[in-house]
């Protein structure tokens, strides 16, 4: 197995509150990787340090090899990590097709000057972004909304955009925050395969998630953090078993089920 | 173009078609149907595609980007003052316009850029506020800069400015066409602002769809998103400021040349606010709206004045709302109720920023 | 020495008058997240109206003592101000409080240019003397160190109505539902705080400030016009930013530090640039401060954050 990325110790304090203590952890290539915690356990927080919207305090992360940049999440981006959001984060004026358009703007390279003239090259990577638009809307299957404006979408559909905006970043990392979170069961469902298409080709998936039932079906390891250390780290099956693991679910008050 | 033509009320969505002849006859005739009314409104006119440059500049800095300028007018003077420096007795430099244009709108745009680096973590109201403040600094060191060294003659401004030459034909001069026909000077400058104005909006629509098109929009919208997708919203920022400062540095110096004198009362926080207005009443983040807010609110104060004056002295006797305070009152009263009221502007099309339909006609997709 | 006791002095006076500004800025800033652009304004409108005031008293009991002549001007130039303050609340921003971030800004520049419009129609376009009711006779407590009563007045009132507005804020039924409201107006409303009219409050005490201001700042000037309340708007706004924006203490420290700054800067720059710039560059001060302050320390002397603020 090659690992992709290595999370090695890291950690991140807010004030007084220390969210992330050493964590670390390995996600290897092609696999589907849950992060799963009580409410507050710094999930998010992970994911912000890694796609660098904050600057953590300790540790490193390698990514293909090697070291990600922290704090410039353009250029995390641009090493092949993408995310979405737990409260869904569209461009809410933008259309679905633009949206997806704008993601695909870090494998683009058209400069003012050639956007001014209109050279040919400008002209046939907008034309190739365009198409790879909608090959990723329709891949997401919400093709026929593609001149919607995304704030008029419907719930499940601005799921499936940011999805779709986030692979249109190229990604070999797709980290998804809680991508079920407000879905029918119908929904998740499809979201589920979706997922799993996702890593068929090739794309490596990270994943929050509250939803016990999708993470066990979908994940192949699980990691677990609790008041922002890692408590346990396993396949799904030996996860639930675990002592620490209920004691922390239970403990905080939360059911895992 | 798109926009515009659906803005015409009635035609515009009939018959896009003739809606569009409609408008290029409207542009090209414009002056004849002005100087029926008098030369004062050709010149007028001319005055109104400056405007509706600095709008479309503006547009971009605070539609496009979301970055609220109020300091845009420092653009303004940067061009102008450039022209002024290179092309005037005051230094007794007399560059040719086709050389100074490009030095103006390239100093313009470092200033954009220099305005740009100190205020990049700023949001919103605060950006607005500091923006507001580069404005001033702008305007106090031209008002100033004639002690100890004569920079900018200060209060009094810089006179005898060179008209606009091309390729040896001087621009403020009556073109004689035959003995008889002559075209007037004002209709000359009239074409040629006319000529950047278009030129303006095409580039400008080609930057609205495009990469960094979608990056403006994407950082307008939800900037964490926008850095999460990997836009480098840092560059973006200072390509939003320096490009939008570029188009006031280019109409700063049609504007000296056209003028022929330019002072530091040209460039108040007022016409800030003015061309603020023009965007915001016409509809942020069109090029539709930028358009038409310019040409609605350079115009307006004038018609008013031509009315408002007679009939006030008609009915009271005596001028009480003289022209600069109905200018003042409109731009005011059109900022609040836009806001208040149609806060999407006059014309509030959805700016667009992909060309799906170029696809479709190749057949590559779907 | 001298000349440093003395612009250390007349920074003290101005600055105290950026302080009474910069508190309603605060205020209001604290409570909606909202530049109220227009409350320089105010403060023009409450000089003009206090000189109108005098101007009447003036022709219609010549004699009459000019303490109590102020008094009644600032009587009448008060409620004024708090009537603008509370319009412009009820009228605009008050629809505006859910609307895309950059509405409420935009009408709050419309509204200041309004202000300036009307005034300029009432009071016409000129620069008017403002009567100098308090003696500006100079004093010379130190050989060499001028002060004269009008400045020693602006300071001690200043002081005096800081030390009322901290005790409103701190010790009263609505001070308490005015920090409840600034900490998050659905839960205050939530807790039967009418936050509608705490709001409405806000404003009007700012304005109330303002108009107090203005007339000082006319007094020490002997100057009024409907373009007086911009650079003094503008500068305790900075003042605001500078002592933490939402900070009532630190509004009062802004406004002092920004005085001072200003006054001694004045009084040095010609050294400092080897006579290039003179003392008419002294209103830039203000805004290369506000830029530092906003880049380098965004949370002010005292304050909250204030770079994530949309």
């Amino acid at each position: 197995m090659i690992s992709l990325l290595e999370a090695r110790n890291i950690g991140k304090r807010f004030g007084g509150l220390q969210a992330l203590t050493d964590v670390s952890l390995t996600i290897n290539k092609g696999e589907v990787y849950g992060l799963i915690g009580p409410n507050g356990a710094g999930k998010t927080t992970f994911f912000n340090v890694l796609t660098g919207a904050y600057v953590p305090d300790g540790g490193e992360f390698v990514f293909n090899g090697s070291e990600l940049p922290s704090g410039k999440p353009h250029k995390i981006v641009g090493r092949g990590i993408a995310r979405t959001f737990q409260n869904i984060r569209l461009f809410k004026e933008l259309t679905a097709l633009e949206n997806v358009m704008a993601g695909h703007h870090i494998r683009t390279k058209a400069g003012i000057w050639g956007i001014l003239t209109q050279n040919r090259f400008t002209r046939e990577e907008e034309r190739l972004t365009t198409e790879r638009a909608y090959e990723m809307l329709r891949y997401v299957g919400i093709e026929r909304f593609a001149e919607t404006v995304s704030k008029n979408l419907s719930y499940g559909d601005q799921r499936r955009l940011e999805i779709a905006r986030a692979l249109a970043t190229e990604p070999q990392l797709l980290a998804l925050d809680e991508p079920a979170a407000g879905m029918n069961a119908t929904e998740t469902g499809q979201l589920k395969t979706l997922i799993e298409q996702i890593r068929h080709d090739g794309v490596t998936v990270m994943l929050i998630e509250h939803d016990v039932k999708l993470v066990m079906g979908l994940c192949d390891r699980v990691a677990v953090l609790d008041f922002g250390r890692k408590i346990a780290e396993d396949v799904p099956a030996e996860v639930q078993r675990n002592e620490a693991v209920i004691n922390a679910y239970l403990g905080g008050g939360k059911h895992a089920h | 173009m798109n926009e515009l033509v659906a803005a015409v009320p009635w035609l515009g969505k009939r018959n896009p078609m003739a809606a569009r002849w409609l408008l290029i006859i409207l542009a090209i005739a414009a002056p004849f149907i002005a100087m029926q009314f008098g030369r004062s409104w050709v010149r007028i006119l001319d005055f109104a595609l400056l405007y509706m440059m600095l709008a479309l500049g503006l547009n971009l800095v605070v539609g496009f980007a979301g970055l609220l300028d109020l300091g845009y007018i420092a653009f303004y003077a940067v061009g102008a003052y450039t022209f002024a420096f290179l092309a005037s007795p005051h230094f007794g430099i007399h560059l040719p316009f086709w050389m100074v244009l490009p030095l103006g709108a390239a100093f313009a745009a470092v200033a954009g850029i220099m305005l740009g680096f100190p205020v990049l973590r700023l949001r919103g109201d605060y950006l607005a506020i500091v923006t507001l403040g580069f404005g001033e600094i702008i305007r106090i060191f031209m008002l100033n800069l004639n002690y100890p060294v004569n920079i900018t003659n200060g209060p009094q401004g810089i006179n005898m400015i060179d008209p606009i030459v091309l390729f040896g034909w001087d621009l403020s001069r009556n073109l004689q066409v035959t003995e008889e026909i002559s075209i007037h000077s004002l209709y000359l400058y009239y074409y040629l602002f006319l000529a950047c104005v278009i030129g303006s909006i095409i580039f400008i629509q080609r930057l609205q769809i495009s990469r960094v098109g979608r990056a403006w929009a994407a950082m307008r919208d939800d900037e964490l998103a926008a850095k999460a997708i990997g836009i480098n919203t840092r560059n973006m920022k200072l390509l939003a400021f320096s490009l939008g400062a570029t188009f006031g540095g280019v109409a700063g110096c049609l504007f000296g040349a056209f003028q022929g004198f330019v002072s530091p009362e040209s460039f108040s926080l007022m016409e800030s606010i003015a061309v603020l207005t023009m965007v915001v009443f016409g509809g942020m983040g069109n090029i539709a709206g930028a358009i038409v807010g310019a040409f609605v609110l350079a115009l307006l104060p004038e018609i008013l004045r031509d009315v408002a004056i007679p009939l006030q002295q008609t009915l009271f006797g005596k001028v009480i709302l003289d022209p600069e305070v109905l200018r003042m009152l409109l731009l005011s009263l059109a900022m609040i109720l836009m806001m208040l009221l149609r806060p999407a502007g006059l014309i509030p099309a959805r700016a667009r920023y992909a060309h799906p339909e170029n696809l479709h006609r190749g057949g590559a997709a779907k | 020495m001298e000349t440093l006791i003395q612009q250390i002095l007349n920074g003290l006076v101005i600055g105290s008058v950026y302080a009474l500004i910069a508190l309603g800025y605060t205020m209001v800033y604290g409570i909606l997240g909202l530049i109220n652009f227009a409350h320089g304004d105010v403060l023009m409108v409450g000089a003009l109206t206090a000189l109108q005031t005098m101007l009447f008293l003036m022709g219609f009991a010549p004699g009459m003592s000019p303490v109590v002549m102020l008094t009644i001007a600032l009587a009448v130039a008060i409620p004024v101000c708090m009537m603008i303050g509370f319009t412009m609340e009820r009228l605009a921003y008050r629809r505006l409080r859910n609307a895309p971030r950059l509405a409420p800004l935009i009408t709050a520049i419309g509204m200041s240019f309004l202000l300036q419009t009307v005034a300029m129609i009432i009071w016409g376009r000129n620069y008017h003397t403002f009567p100098q009711l308090i003696s500006t006779t100079p004093m010379q407590p130190i050989e060499g160190v001028f002060v004269t009563p009008v400045q020693l007045t602006i300071i001690g009132v200043s002081a005096l109505i800081m030390i009322g507005l901290m005790l409103l804020v701190n010790k009263t039924r609505i001070g308490r539902a005015m920090r409840a409201t600034a900490e998050n107006h659905r839960v205050a409303s939530l807790m039967g705080v009418d936050t509608n009219a705490v709001i409405a409050f806000t404003f009007v005490i700012g304005a109330a400030l303002a108009a107090v201001a203005g007339v000082m700042f006319a007094s020490n000037y002997g100057i009024a016009h409907y373009g007086m309340g911009f650079m003094p708007g503008l500068k305790a706004f900075t003042a605001a930013v500078l002592g933490g924006i939402g900070n009532l203490g630190g509004a009062m420290l802004g406004g002092i530090t920004l005085g001072l700054v200003e006054s001694l800067g004045a009084g040095y720059i010609e050294h400092l640039t080897f006579g290039f710039l003179n003392s008419s560059y002294q209103d830039i001060f203000a805004f290369i401060i506000l830029g530092l302050v906003l880049i380098f320390k965004p949370t002010g002397l005292l304050g909250e954050r204030v770079s994530d603020r949309a």
